[in-house]
């Protein structure tokens, strides 16, 4: 099974959702689809589902178009960012839910209610009403009520936001192994680089209603196809700056003035962006380390970890450093970065140089 | 807490305990006062214990207007619950026509009880009302004030028009809080419209059903304005609810003492369905 968007396009009221889509995913593999809150990711799993049609274009389900094919036909499981379930009926009953509708036979709904729920760990709970769970077990309930019917196309829509922190990493790291070994092909969308990494497989990242990267999820991350994606692929964003590369120097006015590393020494001469992720950043001076000045706004010692927030040359950047580090708010800085570890991307805002992995 | 704080808290509560000492429980006293009591004048009183109670417990005429309420409350929840989820069912979830019909639909809640009788009133005169001079002239012979069945359809559909628009206004609102994305996954299960209200829309309108079922037996229970200006509790006694006889007995024939131990009792029949509501919705909050 694979699905495939052709060109596909989304306005409602003259505001354009998703601008010419072409995606193709394939049956077991798992696929990320990456963006900010607004960036079309609901529409697109929407027009996955057949919930509502594309403005232009063809969804292409194993080579046949499904585009006007209504959801009820299609074969499709979707998991939601509440809870959705069927507060009257008990866990059994919400799993069977689907089954019943697609006409299964009793036995057979009996056999694979029991299986799903064991697999995602709610078997004991399987007369209780939604109600009465705590919100990772109804959330378990609405997965297995997604699963069950061994859907060709399962939507995660953003399915862990809604759960506290100690229960969104123990389904997560189940959610990989949950769809091993299913012929079906699975979308996870969320606004989370972290989630990405994490689900690995492929990632799709949207931005305003456009792909603007797809592929292998660690390549996506490795080599960000442009600075739009270091902002919404990275949690905290790349910090970015202007700068000029000429006679093997790399320069940014009254800032920063050092040889080129390696990975750049290819590199036309003309105007670049520099990224530099903020675990790249040091408050502390080291060997190969480049200085440069900066005003600090905020800083957030989180457990083992510094987050120091600044403004270099009017922008703002983030160091993110091992340790507690004392800074104070409205200190004039020297912060220092490792620039074998810089990015550059070129004035058409495309990758041009990156950093050996 | 220690003891002197706590002897604190008390004082601090006393304002309200004067309050309602002054706006409910004193009056009610004076209630069970009369209820127990037979008094000709300032000075002269007898205690009768619970000779009034047993008198009114035997009084046909308030067995009468008994059934008659019970029979009345019930129509009302039968007809106005069941219409009024239809109706918050059909009505727009957004676009211009929500806020244009919210307030078409409120409008009957904000008019005067007394007001409403009289619109009614006219409203079905057989011999100069809109509604009462077309039914006679497609040949019905409807006339409100001479025939029972027509006085009570009169009295039903009247409060129908009253009070179905809070029980539509509840529902819309609860039925607004649903969440899209259950319709959704109805969808995807390819469930029916039927299984849709079913088993999402009715489970999630329990608590305000719960609400608008209360409201409503206890409004339609103590109904009185609206029958006594319409039809004056008649023809005979025919829409003569508790209330408008509980009235002709206090003020009409000026029986205080079975008049008082009547409202006591009506005064806890509505406690009591109250109460059971109560716990009712305090059982569904415990379940989630």
């Amino acid at each position: 099974m694979s699905l495939v968007l052709e060109g596909v396009d989304r306005t409602v009221g003259g505001e354009v959702y998703l601008n010419d889509i072409n995606l193709t995913f394939e049956r077991g593999e798992f696929n990320v689809l990456l963006g900010l809150t607004e960036a079309g990711k609901t529409t697109m799993m929407r027009i996955m589902a057949g919930l509502e049609p594309p403005s232009r274009g063809r969804v292409v389900e194993d080579g046949q178009d499904v585009t006007h094919v209504p959801v009820r036909k299609r074969s499709v499981g979707m998991v939601y960012q509440q809870f959705i379930n069927y507060p009257s009926l008990s866990v059994y009953d919400n799993i069977a839910s689907p089954l019943k509708l697609a006409g299964f036979s009793k036995s057979e709904i009996d056999r694979l209610v029991r299986t799903e729920a064991e697999r995602l760990g709610i078997d004991h709970l399987i007369d209780r009403l939604p109600s009465e769970l705590s919100g990772g077990q109804q959330q378990r309930c609405a997965m297995a009520r997604a699963l069950v019917r061994d859907a060709k196309l399962v939507l995660l829509d953003e399915p862990l936001v809604n759960l506290d922190y100690k229960l969104r990493e123990g389904l997560r790291s189940e959610l990989r192994s949950l769809f091993a070994d299913r012929d079906t092909v699975v979308v996870y969308a969320t606004t989370e680089p972290e989630e990405a990494l994490v689900l690995g497989g492929n990632t799709t990242v949207l931005h305003e209603g456009r792909v603007i990267q797809n592929g292998v999820t660690a390549q996506c991350y490795r080599h960000p196809a442009n600075t739009t994606v270091t902002q919404v692929f990275a949690d905290p964003p790349m910090n970015l700056m202007p700068v000029e590369i000429a006679d093997g120097q790399i320069k940014a006015e009254g800032l920063l003035s050092a040889p080129l590393p390696e990975h750049m020494k290819d590199l036309a001469p003309g105007h670049y962006t520099l990224g530099i992720r903020p675990h790249h950043l040091f408050v502390t001076a080291g060997e190969g380390r480049i200085g440069l000045r900066g005003t600090v706004e905020v800083a957030e010692i989180a457990g083992s970890v510094t987050y120091v927030h600044l403004e270099v040359n009017g922008r703002d950047w983030v160091i993110e450093e091992r340790g507690v580090h004392q800074v104070h708010p409205g200190e004039r800085f020297e912060l220092f970065m490792d620039l074998t570890r810089a990015y550059a991307f070129d004035s058409a805002d495309q990758l041009a140089a990156a950093p050996h992995s | 807490m220690d003891k002197r704080e706590y002897q604190w808290a008390w004082l601090m509560v006393l304002p309200v305990v004067l309050v309602v000492a002054f706006s409910a429980i004193m009056p009610l006293m004076t209630v069970v006062n009369y209820s127990l009591q037979d008094i000709f004048g300032p000075d002269s009183r007898f205690f009768v214990g619970t000779e009034w109670f047993k008198e009114v417990l035997r009084d046909p005429a308030l067995h009468g207007a008994l059934f008659r309420q019970i029979i009345f409350s019930g129509a009302v929840l039968l007809i106005q619950i069941p219409l009024g989820i239809a109706l918050a069912l059909c009505l727009p979830k957004k676009g211009p026509w929500v806020s244009v019909s919210l307030v078409l639909l409120a409008l009957p809640l904000l008019v005067p009880w007394n007001v409403v009788g009289t619109i009614w009133q006219v409203f079905a005169r057989p011999d100069v009302g809109l509604a009462g001079v077309f039914l006679n002239s497609i040949g019905l012979d409807y006339n409100y004030t001479g025939d029972a069945i027509d006085a009570w359809v009169t009295v039903l559909i009247m409060d129908v028009w009253h009070w179905t628009s809070l029980v539509i206004l509840l529902c819309y609102a609860g039925l607004q809080a649903i969440p899209d994305a259950f319709y959704q996954a109805a969808r995807i299960d390819g469930a029916s419209r039927w299984a849709v209200f079913r088993y999402i829309e009715l489970p999630k309108l329990k608590g305000v059903l719960l609400i608008a079922i209360l409201l409503r037996f206890i409004f339609s229970f103590r109904i009185y304005a609206e029958p006594f200006v319409l039809t004056g509790g008649g023809p005979g006694n025919a829409t003569t609810f508790l209330s408008q006889r509980l009235t002709t007995m206090a003020v009409g024939q000026f029986d205080l003492g079975p008049a008082a131990a009547f409202s006591l009792i009506y005064f806890l029949i509505i406690l009591l369905f109250s109460y059971v509501f109560y716990l009712t919705i305090l059982n569904m909050d415990r379940e989630g």
